[in-house]
């Protein structure tokens, strides 16, 4: 299973039901992902992927949309 | 070595209701019951200020400790919503105590203030003696009950708390403290001069989710005690959320941790000695197990202090 689609895998997950949010559909605006449901998504990367996501990154626009989220993710492997 | 001798808290007599406050803002009560975990809230009268709510704490601390306002060697005021850029609320509190002379400082701090006005004045015990936490605000005049700022504006409350620290035994002994502060996002949660209070809560929630439980987790680390240990959690009443995430980062169960947000919404740097106030009450003052004191707010500062069962219990 490649990034992005387990960065999907892990947003239906936190959403609780089947979504399927295009790569650069703004997560915030369709409402997909609330303040909370976007602090646990950084748990779930930092465990899913085995990466560290320092404070200094923790900017809502980061994970705004799958591309970004996949962007991080990357930079930080 | 510094102990809490006693706690107390004033909330204005006016209970503000969601039902009062979801049709200014444009939302169902309902709604915001269930967005926010908050039923009610209270709003300081007009002829009260910062520095009134705070002396009213003030007074109940003072007595609830049996000790006159003049054995006080310093007064710490947290508040965020002060009505004047300076002087500040502790003057004016240490005014009304009628302790003139008694060096009144300002913590110019939202929500995070009254924790670092423990942990500071922890250390300030040996050479002033008594020192006197106190943490007031007036919320509801700093934000805008209209929809276009409804997200704020649901959230707070006003009131004040007050907890004595001396060097003489008291119900709790202060065992350690770790203070922090993050600069980099300090636009996150801020108030100017002549604007409301402005928030960008994805951010606070972010920041406070990751930095809550890790410093709660460090403090204990370094003074052995597990997080099962610890018979209560008080923290900042900012958010139910928030205050059920950092329970679940630790591993502790949410019961331990103090909660009292329903009824007076966030109230910012007086909501930790509110609620500390009222758990220590519901001890009859006489806590038998380790307490840890946590806070989140603008700056962003945080931190925790962990307050273990002290060497004889303060009357109540």
């Amino acid at each position: 299973m490649d990034k992005r689609t387990k960065i999907i895998e892990i947003l239906r997950q936190l959403a609780g039901k089947p979504i399927d949010p295009t790569p650069d559909e703004s997560l915030f605006e369709s409402g997909l992902l609330d303040s909370f449901a976007l602090a646990d998504l950084v748990s779930a990367l930092e465990a899913e992927f085995g990466v560290r996501i320092p404070d200094s990154s923790l900017r809502p626009r980061v994970f705004d949309t799958v591309t970004r989220i996949e962007a991080l993710v990357e930079s930080r492997s | 070595m510094a102990y809490l001798r006693a706690l107390g808290c004033y909330l204005p007599s006016r209970v503000v209701e969601n039902s009062e406050v979801a049709p200014l803002v444009g939302v169902d009560a309902g709604w915001l019951l269930e967005a926010t975990g908050i039923e009610q809230r209270r709003f300081a009268a007009p002829e009260e200020s910062v520095a009134s709510l705070g002396a009213r704490a003030a007074e109940a601390c003072l007595e609830n400790a049996g000790l006159a306002a003049r054995e006080v060697g310093l007064v710490v005021v947290a508040s965020g919503s002060a009505e004047q850029r300076f002087p500040g609320p502790a003057s004016a509190i240490g005014a009304a105590l009628g302790i003139p002379g008694t060096p009144a400082i300002d913590l110019p701090m939202a929500s995070a203030g009254s924790l670092f006005g423990l942990a500071l004045g922890a250390r300030l015990c040996r050479d002033y003696g008594n020192v006197l936490v106190v943490g007031a605000e007036i919320m509801s005049r700093v934000v805008r009950l209209e929809p276009a700022f409804r997200d704020t504006a649901i959230l707070f409350g006003d009131g004040a708390g007050a907890c004595l620290l001396s060097e003489q035994p008291g119900f709790a002994r202060v065992a350690d403290s770790i203070l922090c502060t993050d600069g980099e996002f300090r636009q996150a949660l801020h108030l100017d001069l002549d604007a409301p209070l402005a928030m960008d809560g994805r951010t606070i929630i972010l920041q406070a989710a990751r930095k809550l439980p890790r410093v709660i987790s460090e403090l204990l680390e370094r003074n052995q005690c597990e997080p099962g240990r610890v018979g209560t959690f008080l923290m900042h009443q900012a958010n139910l959320n928030l205050i059920t995430r950092v329970a679940r980062s630790l591993g502790v169960p949410e019961a331990k941790f103090y909660r009292n947000l329903g009824r007076y919404g966030n109230t910012s740097s007086a909501s930790l000695l509110i609620a500390a106030a009222e758990w220590w009450r519901e001890t009859g003052g006489s806590p038998t197990e380790p307490a840890v004191f946590a806070a989140f707010g603008a700056g962003l500062n945080w931190g925790a202090l962990l307050a273990v069962p002290g060497a004889c219990a303060t009357g109540t």
